[in-house]
């Protein structure tokens, strides 16, 4: 009997672990959501989403979270640009052409390239990749959107490659069989064949790696500069949604004050985002296993 | 050229536009490397591990940025490991039709996508306000805690999911409760996976920056902590601090941070793939 009841506090002990992980993201929403309120109160929703500039820190106010959208926007479009076809070449690579022993050695050295920190990333954009650039490109600023989004994007690589190498594994050996069978090289059994029946594991590698470069803060807030500028030209420095987070972390802002409550309106639209995406790709997965187990 | 010999021509064509990528992801990585070691490898000397920081980029030092570092680890991996791995025992050897189980299961799949400058906005208004915990390494300590607990739970449900179910069968079959037989069979057999979950999960926790920001860690900390309600910094904040300044002295200082903090983040990935082959090895049964 009394076995009996250690065994149920154990586990609802557990129970209450894992339920702990639903009121991280309740108060995740409750943080963002609350604070959001006490913003909107000042500001109106449409100058929000309308107004093109923003301008919170000066004394001329504009509250338009456009800027900081395409500023995020513009580095994601050159990340994923940049670590899609790459990141989906090394997979088809590794895992339809390579020498097993080469793919062995290879993997862990994307493993590291996927651990490193993204500070560190930010100085190799500013330091490396930024002077690169402005040696042949007229007119590439200091602080800019495509070093940042092109070192965002080497980033990637290997989240891409790898979740992709895994779809692309997945694939039963069957159809390769198949499409061999039938005389067609591995270039063709691998773009007609594999890719397309990898499809949905592709894609959700791809959203994940989306959501990610929307996120991400340190390679921005040290490369891409703290000018909300309503641009697309990647060669001016912008401002992300993230890296304008930070800006007013460093600063003294007040509790409280407008300023404050702003970076919390910042983070709900950045939350949004990724949730969103987070939910399509577990809805994806979840397809995408079902169809092979 | 007829479309027999045009279809081999691409094939091997890709062959090496494949392998010239695989290549230059990799040269990156040593363009990276080497261009970090030949700005800061001189600058490293015990001078520079034991000062202080200063307003002086030569007399700067790194230790209250590692010392930090190392004082977050430790508090995290305290708060995080027993959270994670009884979440993940929960869901893997419990809960498994459950519904709460399916609802925690698309919730951390979500939480583990969510940017951890959002967790910085969480920390900074629960643990710094809330709690009163200000800038402290307690606040920044839980706000991490809750970063890395998704991958913890993560990596203890496939270490488990890989566990034999005849291990569970014949230790109940001996009698054993549900909890002895987790305990004492199934964590055991487990534990290299777990292990290697753990500290991959730390690694990240290294080189984490944004969130501790957002909490209001400060750049300049000009004595090292002593107890978890001090004010901190950490190594990457250090950097950051360091590169953002225009002097190129600080760049350098950078740099040489840089080669350590790699050197750590290196280590630990290190021993996790170590560990994990070890452990794939050992799982053949």
């Amino acid at each position: 009997m009394k076995r009996k009841t250690t065994e149920r506090i154990i586990e609802g002990g557990l129970a209450f672990s894992g339920a702990f992980t639903i009121v991280v993201t309740l108060g995740i929403i409750w943080v963002l959501f609350s604070e959001s309120v006490n913003f909107f109160k000042e500001v109106s929703i449409v100058d929000f989403l309308t107004d093109t500039e923003w301008t919170p820190l000066f004394t001329q106010k504009h509250y338009g979270i456009l800027p900081l959208l395409t500023g995020t926007l513009l580095t994601t479009l050159i990340a994923i640009g940049t670590a899609m076809p790459v990141g989906l070449i090394i997979a088809i690579y590794l895992s339809e052409y390579a020498p097993k022993n080469f793919r062995s050695r290879v993997k862990p050295v994307m493993e590291v390239l996927a651990a490193i920190p993204t500070v560190v990333y930010g100085f190799f954009a500013l330091t490396v990749v930024t002077p690169f650039l402005q040696s042949f490109i007229p007119g590439v600023e200091t602080f800019n959107a495509l070093s940042a989004g092109l070192v965002m994007g080497i980033m990637i690589v290997p989240m891409i490659s790898s979740l992709s190498e895994d779809a692309l594994f997945a694939v039963p050996k069957s159809l390769r069989e198949a499409s061999y069978g039938m005389g067609a090289t591995r270039f063709q059994t691998s773009f007609k064949v594999i890719v397309p029946a990898a499809s949905s594991g592709i894609l959700v590698s791809m959203i994940l790696a989306i959501g990610r470069a929307i996120g991400e803060t340190m390679v921005v807030a040290v490369a891409a500069g703290q000018q909300p500028l309503f641009t697309f030209d990647p060669r001016q420095g912008i401002e992300t949604i993230t890296a304008y987070i930070v800006q007013v972390s460093l600063g003294d802002v007040q509790h409280g004050s407008l300023e404050y409550n702003t970076i919390f309106a910042a983070g709900i639209t950045l939350f949004i985002f990724t949730f969103i995406l987070n939910h399509i790709s577990y809805w994806l997965k979840k397809r995408f296993h079902e169809k092979y187990e | 050229m007829n479309s027999l010999t045009l279809n081999r021509v691409i094939d091997t064509a890709f062959k090496y536009v494949g392998f010239l990528c695989t290549l230059s992801a990799l040269g990156i990585l040593a363009i990276f490397i080497i261009n970090i070691a030949s700005e800061g490898l001189s600058r490293i000397d015990w001078q520079f591990i034991t000062s202080l920081p200063s307003r002086k980029a030569e007399k700067a030092g790194i230790l209250t940025a590692w010392t930090g570092t190392a004082w977050i680890l430790g508090l995290t991996a305290t708060i995080s490991i027993p959270l994670g791995i009884s979440a993940g025992i929960y869901l893997e050897e419990y809960g498994k039709k459950n519904r709460l189980a399916s609802i925690i299961g698309v919730n951390i799949a979500n939480l583990a996508g969510v940017p951890s400058i959002i967790y910085g906005l969480l920390g900074l208004e629960i643990f710094g306000r809330l709690f009163n915990l200000g800038g402290s390494l307690l606040a920044g300590s839980f706000t991490l805690a809750l970063l890395i607990l998704p991958i913890i739970i993560v990596a203890t449900r496939e270490a488990l999911k890989a566990v034999p179910k005849t291990l569970r069968e014949a230790s109940f079959g001996l009698g054993a409760t549900k909890w002895q037989t987790t305990w004492h069979q199934v964590l055991p057999a487990g534990a290299g996976g777990i292990l290697t979950g753990i500290i991959l999960a730390l690694s990240r926790v290294v080189g984490e920056t944004a969130p501790l920001i957002v909490i209001g860690a400060l750049a300049y900390v000009p004595f090292v902590p002593s107890s978890p309600m001090d004010e901190f910094t950490v190594m990457p904040m250090q950097i950051f601090n360091w590169i953002s300044r225009p002097q190129h002295e600080f760049l350098v200082n950078g740099a040489a941070a840089i080669i350590i903090l790699l050197l750590i983040t290196f280590i630990m990935n290190g021993i996790a793939i170590y560990l994990r082959n070890k452990w794939q090895k050992k799982i053949n049964w």
